[in-house]
């Protein structure tokens, strides 16, 4: 039959699909738990590497740095891009505003390693007149990630705010309140929600970046894409291995998590509905 | 009319009335375009004023300036003697329902209704007996723990309603109150918004576009197109006594014709009209001049139909064929070709049961329309 064909057909192409994807990860985790050094040559099963990575106290240094830098940049992000997002859409047609909302995207197209040149260049040039950054490391990173990262929380949030009815913050004036009650009582807590959303993207974005943290780092300063990449660089390594499936490990309980919290959402308004139908 | 008058249900009659927003030469431009042309208006207290239009004639813009949220380009608006031309929304005596009613959708149904009392600074307990008030009045006390998403949407309308009327507005600005209910429900509602505003004395200023709606709700009504008002008045005048070919054929159907005025006495004018051949004439004099150029505007359920020719004269009248008929039950719709081919309808109440069924008048018979002396409008523009 047509229908059974189709369904074979695409039976086959997602099973593809998924192996495409998944059969590296697959490997990864295996490989983490092989007891020989050299990667590609299986040697039983083993936790040591586990152990080794643990021990490590250069990578609970890394990782520390990445995260510290990570939520430092999400919130600076979140706050400007929420303030550029709120200025291009709520503000009217201002001066020079087509150039503002151009240039804000600037970094969205932008290739890193021109971004990443620049801000060095940036850094430079103020430690040449001001003598700030004396040194670059968290500070410098922290910088750099925020003028990408708040560019993509601009455009969340613009986004946002187009779709959000201009007439609810009219309703809000029209009932006394004043802009600044505008702001708190209807505008933000109707942007919550992307807000949440551009704060993790930020929070993402930064844990991600290898290049831009490259060139704006200074000796001493390594976050963790940056370690891997380094230790990687000299070959496969089965420590990498085994912090990589940690890595996938956090990932997959974060979008469980995620997925369990909206499910309990949605249960709460449907009984929320059913209660006050009862009442 | 009589010497002794009872303004208190027109106020606008009363020459010692003192009009409650006062509309003086206000303009609207968006950049070069202009919303609003140049209006005055005077609307008075207790009033439910209709403002009607096509869309995009201006009408909601009109209505934000009332509420402050565009700033007239020229003009000023009065209300309740002081000016608001340059206050701000949150300062002024007025709440607004939005058309697409703008519920806060992350606050309960009876957090919406006291948000405006609370901006206010108004003691918790007042505001809580003052909720409950407005919520037993528009008949939504089970909802007030739901938010605007779990509600129908004339349970929406209704918390709409009452988050605009909680914080007792000098004037109620409304903009197409009804236009998202179905055709039941505004019906039914229209006549609750008509006894709520009754009952509070509050000025309704509701924006339109729909005719029968306004001719139901309101005492006055303000035809608008392009940005000015083409006529304003009681739904009465404006039906009976339009002043353009425009309004004539905005409110209700009208059929028109064209001609030249013949004769200009002072107790009676004739209309001679070439398509379709016909004498109009009219029962009283105007002030017009003999020769110009008018048109007649003859509403459909004031023309007679008939098999025989009527038996006064040969004017109002025109001879006709049955080109189409609804029957509708109380009313039957008659659409009869004349001369050239034009077509005039005609409603005509069935008040004799036909015999065996066969209604008194069929298709492709020849008939005669014709009309009182007063029936006809004569419109120069
Ligand atoms: N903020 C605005 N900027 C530019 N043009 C506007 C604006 N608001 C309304 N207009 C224009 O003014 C005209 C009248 O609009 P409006 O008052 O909303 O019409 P309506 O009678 O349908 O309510 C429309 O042509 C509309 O496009
Ligand atoms: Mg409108």
């Amino acid at each position: 039959m047509n229908t059974g064909k189709r369904s074979k057909f695409l039976f086959s192409t997602i099973c593809f699909g998924m192996a495409f994807l998944y059969i590296p990860i697959f490997l990864l985790i295996v490989y983490s738990f092989n007891a020989s050094k050299i990667v590609p040559v299986w040697g039983g099963f083993s936790t040591r590497w586990y152990g080794v990575l643990f021990e490590s106290e250069e990578i609970w240094a890394s990782v520390a740095l990445s995260l510290k830098i990570a939520s430092v940049n999400a919130c600076f992000a979140t706050l400007l891009g929420t303030l550029a997002g709120l200025a291009l859409v709520r503000f009217g047609s201002f001066k020079g505003r087509t150039l503002f909302s151009g240039m804000i995207s600037a970094p969205l197209v932008m290739p890193e390693v021109i971004t990443g040149l620049s801000l060095l260049l940036l850094f430079i040039t103020l430690k040449e007149f001001i003598g700030w950054p004396d040194s670059r490391g968290f500070n410098t990173i922290t910088i750099a990630h925020i003028t990408f990262s708040m560019a993509y929380v601009a455009v969340i949030i613009q986004s946002r705010l187009a779709g959000m009815a201009q007439d609810l913050e009219e309703a809000a004036e029209d009932l006394g309140a004043r802009p600044f009650r505008i702001l708190t009582d209807i505008t933000l807590p109707l942007l919550a929600p992307g807000m949440v959303a551009g704060w993790l993207l930020a929070f993402t974005l930064s844990l991600d970046d290898l290049i831009i943290a490259s060139f704006v780092s200074g000796p001493g300063a390594v976050t963790l894409p940056m370690l891997i990449y380094s230790r990687v660089k000299l070959g496969l390594r089965p420590d990498i291995n085994a912090l990589a499936t940690i890595i996938i490990l956090a990932v997959a309980i974060g979008v469980l998590l995620a997925a369990w919290i909206m499910f309990r959402q949605q249960k709460q308004r449907e009984l929320e509905l059913k209660m006050s139908e009862e009442s | 009319m009589s010497a002794i008058q009872n303004y208190e249900d027109r106020p606008w009659m009363d020459p010692e009335a003192e009009p409650f927003i006062k509309i003086q030469s206000v303009s609207k431009l968006f950049g070069d375009f202009v919303a609003v042309d140049s209006v005055d208006l005077e609307i008075y207290k207790g009033e439910l004023f209709c403002l009607l239009g096509g869309s995009g004639c201006g009408k909601s813009t009109l209505l934000r300036m009332l509420a402050g949220f565009e700033m007239p380009s020229s003009g000023s608006i009065m209300i309740d003697g002081a000016n608001m031309t340059d206050v701000p929304p949150y300062e002024r005596p007025v709440n607004m329902m939005f058309q697409s009613y703008a519920l806060f959708p992350h606050m309960t149904v009876e957090k919406n209704v006291a948000y405006g009392l609370k901006r206010d600074g108004i003691a918790a307990d007042e505001i809580g007996k003052r909720v409950e008030e407005m919520l037993s009045m528009v008949e939504l006390t089970q909802f007030r723990k739901r938010k605007p998403h779990q509600l129908s949407g004339g349970q929406q309308q209704r918390v709409a309603l009452a988050r605009s009327l909680i914080k007792q507005p000098k004037v109620l600005l409304l903009d197409e109150p009804l236009g998202a209910l179905d055709k039941r429900l505004r019906e039914q509602t229209q006549y609750e918004l008509m006894a709520l505003q009754d009952q509070l004395g509050i000025t309704f200023v509701v924006v339109t576009h729909d005719q029968e709606e306004a001719m139901t709700l309101s005492t006055r009504i303000a035809v608008m197109d392009l940005g000015r008002f083409q006529q304003i008045g009681t739904p009465t005048e404006i039906y009976e006594f339009p002043n353009s070919r425009l309004v004539a054929k905005f409110i209700g159907n009208a059929n028109m014709f064209e001609g030249r005025v013949t004769e200009n006495s002072p107790d009676h004018v004739t209309v001679e009209s070439h398509d379709p051949e016909c004498q109009f004439y009219i029962d009283h004099g105007m002030s017009i001049q003999k020769g110009s150029k008018v048109w007649i505007a003859l509403r459909p359920e004031k023309i007679n139909i008939s098999k025989e020719p009527p038996a006064n004269g040969n004017a109002n009248v025109i001879k006709g064929m049955v080109h189409d008929i609804g029957y509708l039950g109380g009313t039957s719709t008659y659409r009869v070709q004349i001369g050239d081919g034009r077509i005039v309808e005609i409603t005509s109440p069935n008040q004799v049961r036909p015999k065996d069924g066969t209604p008194p008048i069929d298709w492709d018979q020849e008939v005669y329309l014709s009309w009182h002396a007063s029936s006809s409008v004569v419109l120069n523009k």
